[in-house]
C-alpha cells in the first residue's frame, strides 16, 4: 500500500509576505492563510488566489512583478524561504509549482533586497541598474544595415554552444539577491563570456569589460568572494566559470587598455 | 467604403526596390529635430527605436515592464524563418513568398509578404553581426529545420529560446543608442491614449505605472509596437501584461481595425489543470519535427500510452495530410486535435488532449540528440506538468496564441491616421487568416530594422508639421478621458474583481469564436460581451488608489478595453460569412471538412471604424488582387 497522498490533494499554507508601501515606507512580514492549494499551481498562482481574496476583503492585494510565467522574462523573482526563487534548482518563481510544498508548511516570501536593487513596493524591486549595465557596452556596435553575409563567418559548433549558455541569461537578478555581497558578477560575467565568444565581440573586447565592470561597480553591486550562491540559484544554470572569464577579460583588458 | 492600401506598381519582385528608390529622404542634419515615439520594445519596437536611433531621429521609447528586455517576443520559441536557401533544398524569396501567402489562406496582401520574404535574408545577417548565438554545424556554418506549412528547411533558431536572443540582440542595439542619447527610454509606462492634432498623430499619454502620474508626450510620429491581442482569451499563451489597450485607443481615435476576428490557436500548448490557471504555455511547433501526434483510436481508452499497442493508435495528422504529416500549418493541426477529442479519443484527466509523442524519434537518433534540440522545452514541460517527457509522451492541447488582425496600415507600414505607424504583430499586414511558424520574428523584425527606417523618412520629409507642444488642447483632452476613466473604475467599488471579469469574457469568446464557430454563436458571444460591459462598469472592484503602482487599476483599464473590443471580434467573425484559415465557420466547409472561402465576396480585409459602443462600426474593404499566386484551396495531404 502506497502511503503518499493522492497527486491531487489540496493544502493548506501559511504565507508570510513582505508588505511594504513603498521606496521609503517601513516594511513587515504579514501572515496569510491559502487554504485548497492545489498542486498543479504555480507559485505566481499561488499569490494570485490570495490576492482576490484580499480584493473581495477590501485589503490591498500583493504587489509582485510577473509577465510571461514560462521563465523567460526574467521579471518574477522572489526569495522563498530565504532561497532566490525558492527550493526547485534551475527554476524561476513562476514555473515552481505547488507539488514541492507539503501540507502544512509556512512560507515566508520576500523581495531580491540589495542596495542596487530598490524596493518599488511589496516584492517590486527597481532593476534598471542591470539595463544601464548593459547599455554601457553589453553589445556589438554594428548599424541596421552594415552586417556582412551570415555564413561569411563560420564559428565551431562548440563555440557557439558555449556563448549560447551564457547568452540564456534572463536578467532576473536572483544571483544578486542570493550573494551575501549582492555582486553582480554573475549577471556581467554572462554577457561578457557571450560577447567574449563569438568572434563578432571581438573589436570592442577591452572597452566593453572596462565600462561594464566600471558601471556595474558605480550602481552599488558588492565584490565577489567566490561564495557560489549566485550558480546555485540561477534559473538557467548560468556557471560561475563566467566569473572566472569576466576576470580573465578584465585583467586583460587593464594590459592593453585602449 | 474602398480603402487603398498604396501597393506600388511594376512586378512584384521589384516592387519594393523601386518604392525605395523614389521614397522622400530626411537630411542626417535635420533628423535629430524629429522626435519619434516608439510605443512597446518587442522585436518590432526594439529593432525601429535602435535603427531610427543610429540614423540620428530624437527617439522616445516605451515600456510597459521594468526593462526593455522583457518584452513578450522574448518568449518565441522555434524559430526565425528566412529565405537563404542554405541547405540547398530549393527555398527562395519566392517560395517564402508563397507558402506565407498560402499558409495565410489567401488573405495578406501581395506586395507586403513578398517584400517581408526579400528582407528575410537582411535579417539573419543583422543578428548574426550582433552576435546571436544561433544553432551551427560542425562546420560552422549556421543550421536550419523545419516548421510548418513548408516542405524545406528554413528556420534559423537557437536551441528553443530563438525570440529570447533576437530580443537580447535587438535590445543591446537599443540600449546602445541609450548610451549614445538618441533613445529615451521609458520604463514601466502604459499607453492610455493617442493624441491626434489636426488629423495627425503627435503624441501619446501614458500612466507612470509606478507613481501614477499621467503624462504627455509629443512627436513628429507614433509609432506603435504593442503586440497582440490573444489575452481577450483570458487564457491564452500571451504574457500577462500583453493587452489591446494601445492598439484600442487608437482605434477609438480614428485608427481602423482590420480582421480582429484572425486569431491563431496554436495546437500543441499544455492543457489547463484547474480553476487558477493564469495561462496556457506553448510547446513549440519545432516539436513536431520529431514528435508525433496520436490518440488511442478507441473513444474512452483509459489505459496509460506505453500500454497502447501501435496498432490501436491513431495518428491522426500523418493518417489525414501524409504529405505535410505532423507538420501541417497550425489552423489545421488545431481543428483536428479539437475534432479527436469531440470524438472521445482524447486523453488525460480531462479528455481534452492529446499524445505529441518522441519515442520513435529517440529510438532513432538517440535520447542526446533530442535533449539537444529541445531541452529546454522538456524541462520546461516537466516543470509544469510534473511528468518526464523523455520517459512518457506529452500531453498538449491547442490554445489561443497569436494574432493576426491588427490595426489597419498601408504599404509603408502607416495606419490611417497619419503619422501613426503599427509595426509587428500589432498590425495586420502580412500573415492573413493564419501565420505560419517562424514567421512572427522575422515580421516583427523586418518591420523595425528594415522597413520603417525608410517610410518613416518618406513622411516626415513630406508632412508640413507645425510645433506642437504638450500644453496643445489636444494633450490636455486625451490626458483628461484616461483621468476620467481612472476615476470612474476607482469609484464603483462593486463586487466582482477584475480577474473574474476577464476570466468570464475569456470563456465566452473561447466557447463562441475559437477555434470552430458558427453564426449563432458568434451572435451569442457578441451579445454576452455587450451586455457584460455594462455589467464590469456598474459592479468592479479595483481595491487600491491610483497614485501609486496598482496592479489591479491597470488591469481594469485593460479588461475595460477587452470588453470593447471583443464587441468587435464577434461583429467582424459575423460578417466574414466564409472559413479561411483560422476563422472556420461550420456553415462554409468542403466535404472533406476543410475551410471552405468564399474568394467572390471575401476576398478582402476587413478594415473597421469604431463610433463608440453606442453606435455599429463602419465596415471598409481593401479587396486584395492574387497576381502572382492562383486562389486555390490549400491542400496539405
Amino acid at each position: 500500500m502506497s502511503t503518499t497522498a493522492p497527486a491531487d490533494a489540496t493544502s493548506t499554507l501559511t504565507l508570510r509576505v513582505w508588505r511594504q508601501a513603498g521606496p521609503s515606507a517601513p516594511g513587515r512580514l504579514v501572515e496569510y492563510t491559502a487554504r485548497d492549494v492545489s498542486p498543479h499551481m504555480s507559485f505566481l498562482e499561488l499569490l494570485d488566489v490570495v490576492n482576490e481574496d484580499l480584493t473581495r476583503k477590501g485589503e490591498d492585494p500583493i504587489a509582485f512583478d510577473y509577465d510571461c510565467r514560462e521563465g523567460i522574462c526574467g521579471s518574477c523573482g522572489l526569495v522563498i524561504d530565504g532561497v532566490a526563487h525558492g527550493p526547485r534548482a534551475a527554476t524561476t518563481t513562476c514555473q515552481l509549482f505547488m507539488r514541492h510544498f507539503t501540507d502544512g508548511a509556512v512560507i515566508t516570501v520576500e523581495p531580491w533586497r540589495a542596495r542596487a536593487f530598490p524596493v518599488v513596493k511589496d516584492l517590486v524591486v527597481d532593476r534598471s541598474a542591470f539595463d544601464r549595465i548593459i547599455s554601457a557596452g553589453g553589445y556589438v556596435s554594428v548599424d541596421t544595415g552594415s552586417a556582412p553575409e551570415a555564413n561569411l563567418l563560420p564559428i565551431p559548433k562548440h563555440t557557439a554552444d558555449r556563448a549560447m549558455d551564457a547568452a540564456a541569461c534572463i536578467g532576473c537578478g536572483a544571483c544578486v539577491a542570493a550573494c551575501k555581497n549582492a555582486s553582480a558578477v554573475l549577471f556581467v560575467g554572462a554577457k561578457i563570456s557571450h560577447m567574449a565568444l563569438v568572434p563578432q565581440g571581438g573589436p570592442e573586447r577591452e572597452r566593453r569589460v572596462l565600462a561594464m565592470v566600471a558601471q556595474m561597480e558605480k550602481e552599488g553591486f558588492g565584490a565577489c568572494s567566490n561564495e557560489g550562491e549566485c550558480e546555485a540559484v540561477c534559473p538557467k544554470e548560468i556557471s560561475v566559470a563566467n566569473i572566472q572569464r569576466l576576470n580573465r577579460e578584465y585583467v586583460r583588458a587593464l594590459w592593453r587598455k585602449p | 467604403m474602398m480603402l487603398d492600401g498604396r501597393t506600388p506598381g511594376g512586378s512584384l519582385d521589384a516592387k519594393w526596390s523601386n518604392h525605395k528608390d523614389h521614397l522622400r529622404l530626411v537630411n542626417p542634419a535635420n533628423r535629430r529635430k524629429h522626435a519619434v515615439i516608439v510605443v512597446g520594445t518587442g522585436l518590432a519596437g526594439a529593432s525601429a527605436a535602435a535603427s531610427l536611433g543610429e540614423l540620428g531621429y530624437n527617439v522616445l521609447a516605451f515600456t510597459i515592464l521594468d526593462s526593455p528586455r522583457r518584452a513578450h517576443s522574448i518568449a518565441a520559441q522555434g524559430g526565425i524563418n528566412a529565405a537563404k536557401n542554405y541547405k540547398n533544398d530549393g527555398d527562395s524569396v519566392f517560395r517564402l513568398f508563397y507558402d506565407t501567402i498560402t499558409g495565410g489562406d489567401f488573405r495578406a496582401r501581395e506586395a507586403n509578404v513578398h517584400r517581408l520574404a526579400e528582407v528575410s535574408v537582411k535579417i539573419i545577417d543583422q543578428c548574426v553581426a550582433q552576435g546571436v548565438p544561433f544553432a551551427r554545424e560542425y562546420g560552422g556554418l549556421l543550421d536550419n529545420r523545419s516548421f510548418g506549412g513548408a516542405q524545406l528547411s528554413r528556420t534559423f533558431y537557437a536551441r528553443g529560446q530563438t525570440g529570447q536572443q533576437l530580443l537580447i540582440g535587438a535590445y543591446g542595439a537599443l540600449m546602445r543608442q541609450v548610451d549614445a542619447g538618441t533613445v529615451t527610454m521609458f520604463a514601466r509606462r502604459e499607453m492610455l491614449d493617442l493624441v491626434v492634432v489636426d488629423g495627425k498623430a503627435r503624441g501619446i499619454v501614458t500612466r507612470n505605472l509606478v507613481t501614477g502620474e499621467i503624462e504627455r508626450f509629443a512627436a513628429d510620429a507614433v509609432l506603435l509596437a504593442t503586440g497582440g491581442y490573444g489575452n481577450l482569451y483570458y487564457l491564452s499563451t500571451n504574457a500577462g501584461n500583453s493587452n489591446v489597450t494601445a492598439a484600442w485607443r487608437c482605434a477609438k481615435r480614428g485608427a481602423y481595425f482590420a480582421n480582429p476576428c484572425f486569431v491563431q490557436i496554436h495546437p500543441t500548448c499544455i492543457p489547463a489543470s484547474g480553476e487558477y490557471q493564469s495561462k496556457l504555455t506553448l510547446m513549440s511547433e519545432s516539436l513536431r519535427n520529431d514528435g508525433r501526434v496520436w490518440v488511442p483510436k478507441q473513444a474512452g481508452d483509459r489505459r496509460a500510452p506505453q500500454d497502447v499497442p501501435e496498432a490501436e493508435r491513431l495518428y491522426f495528422l500523418e493518417e489525414r495530410y501524409p504529405s505535410f504529416g505532423n507538420l501541417v500549418p497550425r489552423d489545421v493541426a488545431a481543428r483536428s486535435c479539437k475534432a479527436v477529442c469531440e470524438a472521445g479519443q482524447g486523453v488525460g484527466p480531462t479528455g481534452y488532449a492529446v499524445y505529441l509523442d518522441f519515442a520513435d524519434a529517440m529510438h532513432r537518433l538517440g535520447t542526446h540528440v533530442i535533449a539537444e534540440r529541445y531541452g529546454n522545452l522538456f524541462q520546461m514541460y516537466e516543470r509544469i506538468v510534473g511528468d518526464d517527457p523523455y520517459r512518457a509522451p506529452m500531453r498538449i492541447y491547442p490554445a489561443v496564441h497569436y494574432t493576426m488582425g491588427g490595426l489597419w496600415v498601408d504599404y509603408n507600414l502607416m495606419s490611417n491616421v497619419p503619422g501613426l505607424f503599427v509595426l509587428g504583430e500589432a498590425n495586420f499586414s502580412d500573415h492573413g487568416a493564419n501565420r505560419l511558424g517562424a514567421s512572427a520574428l522575422m515580421q516583427g523584425l523586418a518591420d523595425g530594422y528594415f522597413i520603417i527606417p525608410y517610410t518613416l523618412a518618406d513622411y516626415i520629409a513630406g508632412t508640413s508639421l507645425a510645433p506642437v507642444t504638450t500644453e496643445h488642447e489636444a494633450f490636455a483632452e486625451a490626458a483628461n478621458v484616461v483621468q476620467t476613466r481612472i476615476d470612474h473604475l476607482l469609484r464603483v467599488r462593486g463586487d466582482v474583481t477584475v480577474t473574474q471579469h476577464h476570466r468570464r469574457l475569456g470563456q465566452v469568446m473561447w466557447e463562441k469564436c475559437s477555434i470552430s464557430r458558427t453564426a449563432a454563436g458568434i451572435a451569442e458571444a457578441r451579445d454576452a460581451v455587450r451586455a457584460q460591459r455594462d455589467e464590469f462598469w456598474q459592479n468592479v472592484r479595483v481595491p487600491g488608489e491610483s497614485s501609486n503602482l496598482n496592479k489591479s487599476l491597470e488591469l481594469a483599464l485593460r479588461v475595460a478595453d477587452f470588453l470593447e473590443f471583443g464587441e468587435l471580434v464577434a461583429i467582424d467573425a459575423l460578417a466574414r460569412d466564409e472559413s479561411c484559415g483560422c476563422h472556420f465557420r461550420e456553415e462554409h466547409q468542403t466535404p472533406d471538412g476543410e475551410a471552405e472561402r468564399n474568394d467572390e465576396r471575401f476576398a478582402h480585409v476587413a478594415a473597421w471604424e469604431w463610433h463608440g459602443s453606442t453606435r455599429p462600426p463602419t465596415l471598409h474593404t481593401e479587396p486584395l488582387h492574387f497576381e502572382s499566386v492562383a486562389l486555390a484551396q490549400r491542400n496539405y495531404r
